[in-house]
């Protein structure tokens, strides 16, 4: 039984809290329609979500499709992670001035002449991100782990993170690709956020139910009228968070998943799909845990001024793994072995947590559809098989 | 109720200027050997001074140029911090371009340690393949500097041919002493070479040690460390007590671009000095 | 005669090796010296003996007519030295040339094959061991060859 109390709250409320955040100089960004897709961008007010849209997520097929109804939220995940808000697809390290021999380093632009690209030592934007899943919300804690969990943390991350809003929403209907429910994950956000919203739509109304999960979001649920949901309220609540969970047409099964990824290197499926993927890295760009990146150092015409910036990088570029005239990993087998075995296995010994949080993202994204859940089901099944089958020879062996 | 969402968790603190190279001035840039040189660099950063422990490494930028992982190679104690690299790269050229007075910036030290201090009371054998003496030199250093600590010390190096040999007066002061066996050899004799001929793994079975009370560190070459790790097993030497130090792409140096991955371990925070019963079948797997 | 048997039962190579078998080697076995750069073996020649080494290093090389001797593999204490020996038409394909003053035992191949042909059994054994130096010689080679420490192109 759950013991959170809920609220109810219109969708005017939900303008004044886009308001109200504004007001307090955050950046509301959220998900928006863009061209064919719904990707994450600024939100001056309820106007600015994705109206009457949902999205029918397929492996290598996305479409936009019209409601009959003013829905703000009946939709899933864009290609867009907001991992981009606190970890910038590039950020700007330093910049170097040569000065005689030396030279003279500093990270920040101090007021001067801004570019487009943010810069590790100046003031981060303050960011409220609205419309997160929960899929989302456990990528937002699989980046904490890897950026602040270690003896060396990103400091840009953590300054930006500090400040950041998190208004979480609970999906009603489970996308196409969607697994979140296997990866415990979702659909319901549990923790992670200042507040979460569910959208109930029936014949008659049209509300939004909301769970506060901190101080400052109780704050904020304050300033707005609202008032308690009623028990039929809470229920239909439930109701539609289950049903996405019902609903969800894929599944993977973690049990054993380190034995299993480890000691399936030369698992043929690896040849299969490797005849399939075409390495072009989407995966990597829109999986809303994968953090690699590298750097690149830069020098201007007069070779007086270097800067230094960090990319997001993919592990199945070749010169990922190079070295002294060689790529570690020169086939497209290699590279897609340790992108799954490191998303859902290595990741495990390297952050206690899977990195996976079954989005479907990797899935709906692929130009030819790979399915990580189809080519992870191919390697536990045999290897399921194949233990079973050796137990029962000793079982036999035994028994001679 | 938290005042922030309760799955964030409190960033460690993040050591001052990991991403931010120090400036270091050269005192001396010396031509190894063809294509090997060593950089002798002064703390000019003005900030408190760095240690270091041998096994680890630095991230080496030459300005405008690019960034690349170096061993270590001084001896902890000196006032100046030592770096032997080949030339062939990029920035290693340039590298090897540069003066005395010109200035190079340096991130770290960054990495795992020789176990000197965990053999205190075994013999010690190092084996070195090309430039892996240069991260072993400062192990040797160390050990040295606690002599009365350790059992028999034994260093066999291998190198390509006669002229590729690093350290030259070194190793003859080190042969001299009558603490240390040193045993050198070379892949390809070159005329009027007396030596020994043949792979650095060949020695291994008639080296002087305690296999029951032996720590032996390995750098070099992949391939040769694995077969170095070979022979010492069969002449009865742990695998908990051998230890390599690996090598793959590196980036940021603190684990958080991805980059030198091998299985789940990051080189340059789980390593680069592995214990060799950790990643033994690692390292025979194809392309991990 | 009793030192030698001794030394070669203590020897790796021989180790578990039949006691009368030890005696049979045993048999065949001699004291040899060799001064600092005398040719041990030329290449070509016919392979009469092979050698246990017991001090000293001894170089095993090739001749190129422009480059003169080429060093290939040193051996030294402990190890054996020759196998053209037991393998026809019995005929050393490498000089071998001591570079130090040099101690060894010559074991009298042409003996040896005459008491391996009578006893087979003799024969298997000494072949075993062979066996097992070729195979790391060859390893060891083949590591040499990959130039390991050289740059990849």
């Amino acid at each position: 039984m759950s013991t959170t109390t809920l609220s109810r709250i219109e969708r005017a409320a939900i303008d004044e809290i886009i308001k109200l955040l504004r007001q307090q100089q955050y950046t509301v960004v959220g998900p928006t329609v863009r061209g064919a897709s719904i990707e994450l961008g600024e939100l001056r007010s309820t106007l600015d979500l994705p109206l009457g849209w949902t999205d029918e997520q397929m492996p290598a097929r996305y479409r936009l499709v019209q409601l009959p109804v003013e829905s703000l939220f009946a939709y899933t995940v864009s290609p867009h992670s907001w991992k981009r808000y606190l970890f910038p697809p590039i950020l700007k390290l330093f910049s170097a001035t040569k000065t005689g021999k030396g030279f003279d380093l500093k990270s920040g632009e101090d007021g001067a002449a801004r570019s487009s690209i943010p810069s590790a030592g100046d003031a981060v934007p303050q960011y409220a991100l609205f419309g997160v899943r929960s899929c989302d919300l456990h990528a937002l804690a699989v980046h904490d782990k890897v950026f602040s969990g270690g003896t060396y943390g990103d400091e840009y991350y953590a300054r930006a993170r500090e400040r950041t809003w998190v208004i979480a929403v609970n999906c009603t209907l489970a996308g196409g690709t969607c697994f979140c429910a296997s990866m415990g994950t979702g659909p319901k956000a549990s923790s992670g956020f200042d507040l979460a919203l569910t959208e109930v739509i029936t014949e008659e109304e049209h509300y939004f139910l909301v769970e506060t999960g901190t101080d400052r979001g109780r704050s904020l649920l304050e300033a707005v009228r609202h008032r308690p949901a009623e028990a039929a309220e809470v229920a239909r609540g439930e109701e539609l968070t289950e049903n996405a969970s019902r609903q969800m047409g894929r599944s993977l099964d973690t049990e054993n998943i380190q034995q299993i990824l480890y000691q399936s290197a030369d698992h043929p499926r690896w040849d299969v799909v490797a005849a399939r993927c075409l390495t072009c890295a989407n995966c990597t760009m829109v999986c809303p845990t994968c953090f690699c990146t590298t750097l690149e150092d830069v020098i201007d015409l007069g070779g007086t001024r270097a800067e230094r910036l960090r990319k997001w990088d993919s592990c199945f570029t070749m010169d990922f793994s190079y070295i002294h005239g060689g790529s570690v990993r020169p086939s497209v087998r290699a590279r897609y072995r340790h992108w799954l075995t490191h998303k859902l296995a290595s990741w495990i010994d390297q952050f206690g947590s899977s990195g996976c949080v079954g989005c479907g993202r990797c899935i709906t994204w692929c130009p030819v559809g790979i399915d990580i859940t189809e080519e992870y089901r191919a390697i536990r099944e045999s290897f399921v098989t194949k233990s079973a089958t050796s137990s029962a020879k000793e079982a036999n062996d035994g028994n001679a | 109720m938290a005042s922030v969402p309760d799955i964030f968790v409190k960033p460690a603190p993040v050591a001052p200027h990991a991403m931010f190279p120090r400036m270091y001035v050269i005192q001396q840039v010396r031509k190894e050997t063809a294509d090997t040189f060593t950089l002798v660099l002064e703390d000019r950063s003005g900030g408190p001074k760095i240690k270091f422990a041998p096994g680890q490494f630095n991230m080496v930028y030459v300005f405008g140029v690019g960034e690349i992982p170096i061993s270590i190679s001084s001896d902890p104690a000196s006032s100046v911090l030592v770096h032997t690299t080949r030339a062939v790269g990029t920035v290693t050229r340039v590298m090897a371009g540069l003066r005395r007075g010109d200035a190079v910036g340096i991130r770290g030290p960054f990495g795992t340690v020789w176990p000197v201090h965990e053999a205190h009371g075994h013999d010690i054998v190092i084996v070195a393949g090309g430039i892996g003496l240069a991260p072993l030199r400062s192990a040797l250093y160390e050990v040295l500097s606690q002599r009365e600590a350790f059992g028999k010390v034994v260093l066999l190096y291998g190198t390509r041919t006669p002229s590729d040999i690093l350290f030259r007066e070194e190793l003859e002061q080190w042969r001299a002493r009558f603490d240390l066996e040193v045993y050198v050899t070379v892949d390809r004799a070159q005329p009027g070479w007396r030596g020994n001929v043949g792979v650095v793994t060949t020695l291994i079975h008639k080296l002087p040690f305690d296999p029951q009370k032996t720590t032996a560190m390995i750098c070099g070459p992949e391939i040769m460390m694995r077969f170095a790790a070979l022979e010492l097993q069969k002449r009865g030497v742990g695998p908990d007590s051998i230890y390599l130090s690996l090598e793959r792409n590196m980036k940021c140096g603190i684990g958080l671009c991805g980059h030198c991955q091998f299985g789940p371990y990051f080189v340059c925070k789980d390593g680069p000095v592995f214990r060799y019963s950790r990643v033994k079948d690692l390292l025979v797997k194809r392309e991990i | 005669m009793e030192t030698l048997e001794r030394i070669l039962g203590e020897h790796p190579f021989f180790q578990n090796l039949d006691e009368p078998y030890l005696q049979l080697v045993t048999g065949c076995a001699s004291n040899v010296r060799f001064e600092p750069d005398a040719c041990i073996f030329r290449e070509g020649e016919e392979a009469n003996q092979f050698y246990l080494i017991r001090q000293g290093r001894v170089a095993l090389q090739i001749l190129a007519p422009d480059r003169g001797p080429i060093t290939v593999e040193t051996l030294e204490e402990g190890d054996i030295l020759g196998w053209s020996w037991l393998i026809p038409p019995y005929n050393w394909h490498f000089d071998a040339r001591a570079l130090e003053l040099t101690r060894a035992i010559a074991l009298d191949a042409k003996c040896l094959r005459r008491k391996c042909e009578e006893d087979h059994n003799l024969g298997y054994e000494l072949l075993k061991r062979f066996g097992h130096i070729m195979e790391q010689r060859l390893s060891s080679t083949r590591l040499q060859l990959l130039d390991m420490y050289g740059v990849r192109s």
